[in-house]
């Protein structure tokens, strides 16, 4: 007979302390030695963990008032900006916006020094930051300009809210110009000289659960070090796309979005990226809990590095320009390994995602669950599954003309 | 005795076989760590002299007598590890295995007697975690 197990069950066992949680890296050693069915018996939840730079990651933020009241129209977060066309005194501070004045690709490559992800940063680490808004003056909000310093302590509201994060599988990616080039994926040498990943493979949450079965909308998480949830689909959520007999996605896949509450963050596990030649971005650190609720969930979670392929693909003319050159395929266990063979040239391998801090994500959720600080939620809706027929579009390429004389008679 | 030095070459000298006669006549371990330097160019090498202290200071006359300008290896590479994120870029750009990933737990080290301070990490770290330091050494 399967056995089964309710979210109510599981929850029931953590409120008891009796809860059996392992990470999706101890699963596998229980596998091994208990074989599916009663490893499944036995494991209540598998924790998972990922902890790497995330772009399309943010904050939002209520200021509170200032005396006189300001509209604010543009906002700099320590000379950064924050996006304010939103209300009086709300603003998006995004990970990847460059700081005002920064030389950029000026001199080449540009360091990108400090940016939003670094605000967000020094943000959740408590330091003082320089808010500075501007406007043009209304007679219910007058103040046209403030200029002062703020910490996370004095603000109404700090959420983070992360349009796309946890990507199911991303690119290796190489370079097969014959100049360094340099991406979001890192440095990239000359004529496939390195080959740049960024997964925590057998630790990552959306391979543990590739169809979404137990991660959807509300699924609590650990996120930047406190408790987050999946507020939706992440944006690029592609479902539908090649996958393997245990319905691992070979290619970048499933997205989510992520919110909660930055005030109970850690600076620790949300860190200012500088990107050579490319800008700044947050590394986002991500744990999902997967509740075992039947063999099949507990097949997911014990999927291993060698059972886990990542697509090459060329930086240098296949991703900027569309000139894909087909090179293959690579398994995460030669990816970790220091090398990988791709197209018989041995290549050395550079991550972009941290395993180790992956590793400590997924033991502090097993800790929080079994210190029964962590309970367990059902979504409340599933995500966009791999047989929904989701096209991933581009952008198209149109004549303005029409627009403009519309927009002008709107006016 | 161990140490680290530049040694700048003008044109004519790079033509000479300096580096044979420093270990022929001084008896010195001469260990090539960087080498910037063409046939008829000027240009520098850095080197680690290991010896008898009477051997190094021997060698380090014989470079001078023959107009070599000397220095010692005025910058180090430092790792805050506070900052380090443990992601392990850096560690394939290393050509020493100065940074270097212990494949179990994926955790990066820096063993600064590794370090030959190409600089090739300093580009590569997000974390901006691994920075250059100049130190002015006093003249051997
Ligand atoms: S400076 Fe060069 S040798 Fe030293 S740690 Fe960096 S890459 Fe390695
Ligand atoms: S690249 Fe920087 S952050 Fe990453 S492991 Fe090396 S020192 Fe640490």
């Amino acid at each position: 007979m399967t056995y089964k197990k309710s979210y109510e069950e599981i929850n029931e066992k953590i409120r008891r302390g009796e809860a059996v949680v392992v990470t999706a890296e101890e699963v596998i050693d229980v596998v091994a030695e208990k074989g599916y069915a009663q490893a499944a018996k036995e494991i209540d939840v598998v924790t998972t963990g990922t902890f790497g730079p995330m772009c399309s990651s943010g904050v939002f933020i209520n200021f509170g008032h200032a005396k006189p009241r300001i509209r604010m129209q543009k906002v700099w977060l320590n000379g950064v900006e924050a996006y304010g066309g939103i209300a009086a005194v709300d603003a998006y501070i995004g990970a990847a916006q460059v700081a005002e004045n920064d030389p950029e690709n000026k001199v080449y490559p540009g360091r990108f020094m400090y940016g939003g992800g670094h605000v967000i940063h020094d943000l959740v680490a408590g330091k003082e930051i320089r808010l500075e808004a501007i406007s043009y003056g209304t007679d219910c909000y007058p103040n046209k300009s403030v200029d002062t310093v703020i910490t996370l302590a004095d603000v109404n509201e700090a959420f983070m809210f992360n349009p796309r994060n946890a990507y199911q599988n991303y690119n290796c990616a190489v370079n097969l110009g014959d100049k360094t080039i340099y991406t979001y994926m890192g440095v990239l040498k000359p004529k496939m000289g390195n080959a740049a990943y960024s997964t925590s493979g057998q630790l990552s949450p959306l391979f543990n659960d590739p169809h979404y079965r137990t991660t959807g909308i509300g699924t609590r998480i650990f996120l930047g070090g406190g408790i987050g949830y999946v507020a939706w689909n992440g944006t690029q959520h592609h479902p539908n796309v090649q996958r393997g007999e245990n319905g691992v996605p070979m290619v970048t896949a499933g997205t989510l979005s992520l919110i909660g509450d930055l005030k109970q963050m850690d600076p620790n596990w949300l860190v200012g990226l500088s990107y050579l030649g490319y800008g700044p971005t947050l590394a986002v650190g991500v744990g999902i809990p997967i509740p075992i609720l039947d063999e099949e969930m507990l097949r997911y979670t014990a999927v291993e590095d060698k059972d886990i392929f990542l697509p090459v693909v060329d930086y240098h003319q296949g991703y900027p320009y569309g000139n894909h050159t087909d090179l293959g395929f690579v398994s995460f266990r030669d990816l970790k390994s220091g090398r990988v063979n791709i197209q018989g040239k041995e290549v050395v391998t550079t991550p972009q995602s941290s395993y180790p801090r992956a590793r400590q994500i997924a033991a502090i959720l097993k800790a929080w669950i079994q210190a029964e600080k962590f309970e367990l939620t059902q979504p409340v809706a599933s995500l966009p599954g791999a047989d929904s027929p989701i096209d991933f579009k581009s952008l198209p390429d149109r004549q303005p003309n029409g627009v403009i004389s519309m927009i002008r008679n709107r006016r | 005795m161990k140490n680290r030095v530049v040694l700048y070459f003008s044109a004519a000298q790079s033509e000479r076989p300096i580096i044979y006669q420093l270990i022929k006549n001084t008896d010195l371990i001469v260990n090539i760590l960087k080498a910037d330097i063409n046939p008829q160019k000027e240009g520098y090498l850095v080197v680690e002299l290991e010896g008898e202290k009477d051997c190094y200071e021997a060698g380090i006359k014989f470079l001078k007598n023959l107009g070599v300008i000397v220095e010692p290896l005025s910058q180090t590479v430092v790792w805050h590890d506070e900052l380090c994120i443990q992601c392990g870029a850096c560690a394939s750009f290393c050509p020493t295995q100065a940074l270097a990933i212990e494949r179990d737990s994926m955790i990066v080290s820096f063993d600064n007697s590794r370090c030959v301070v190409c600089g090739m990490c300093l580009d590569c770290c997000p974390t901006l975690a691994i920075k250059l330091h100049f130190e002015v050494k006093e003249a051997v």
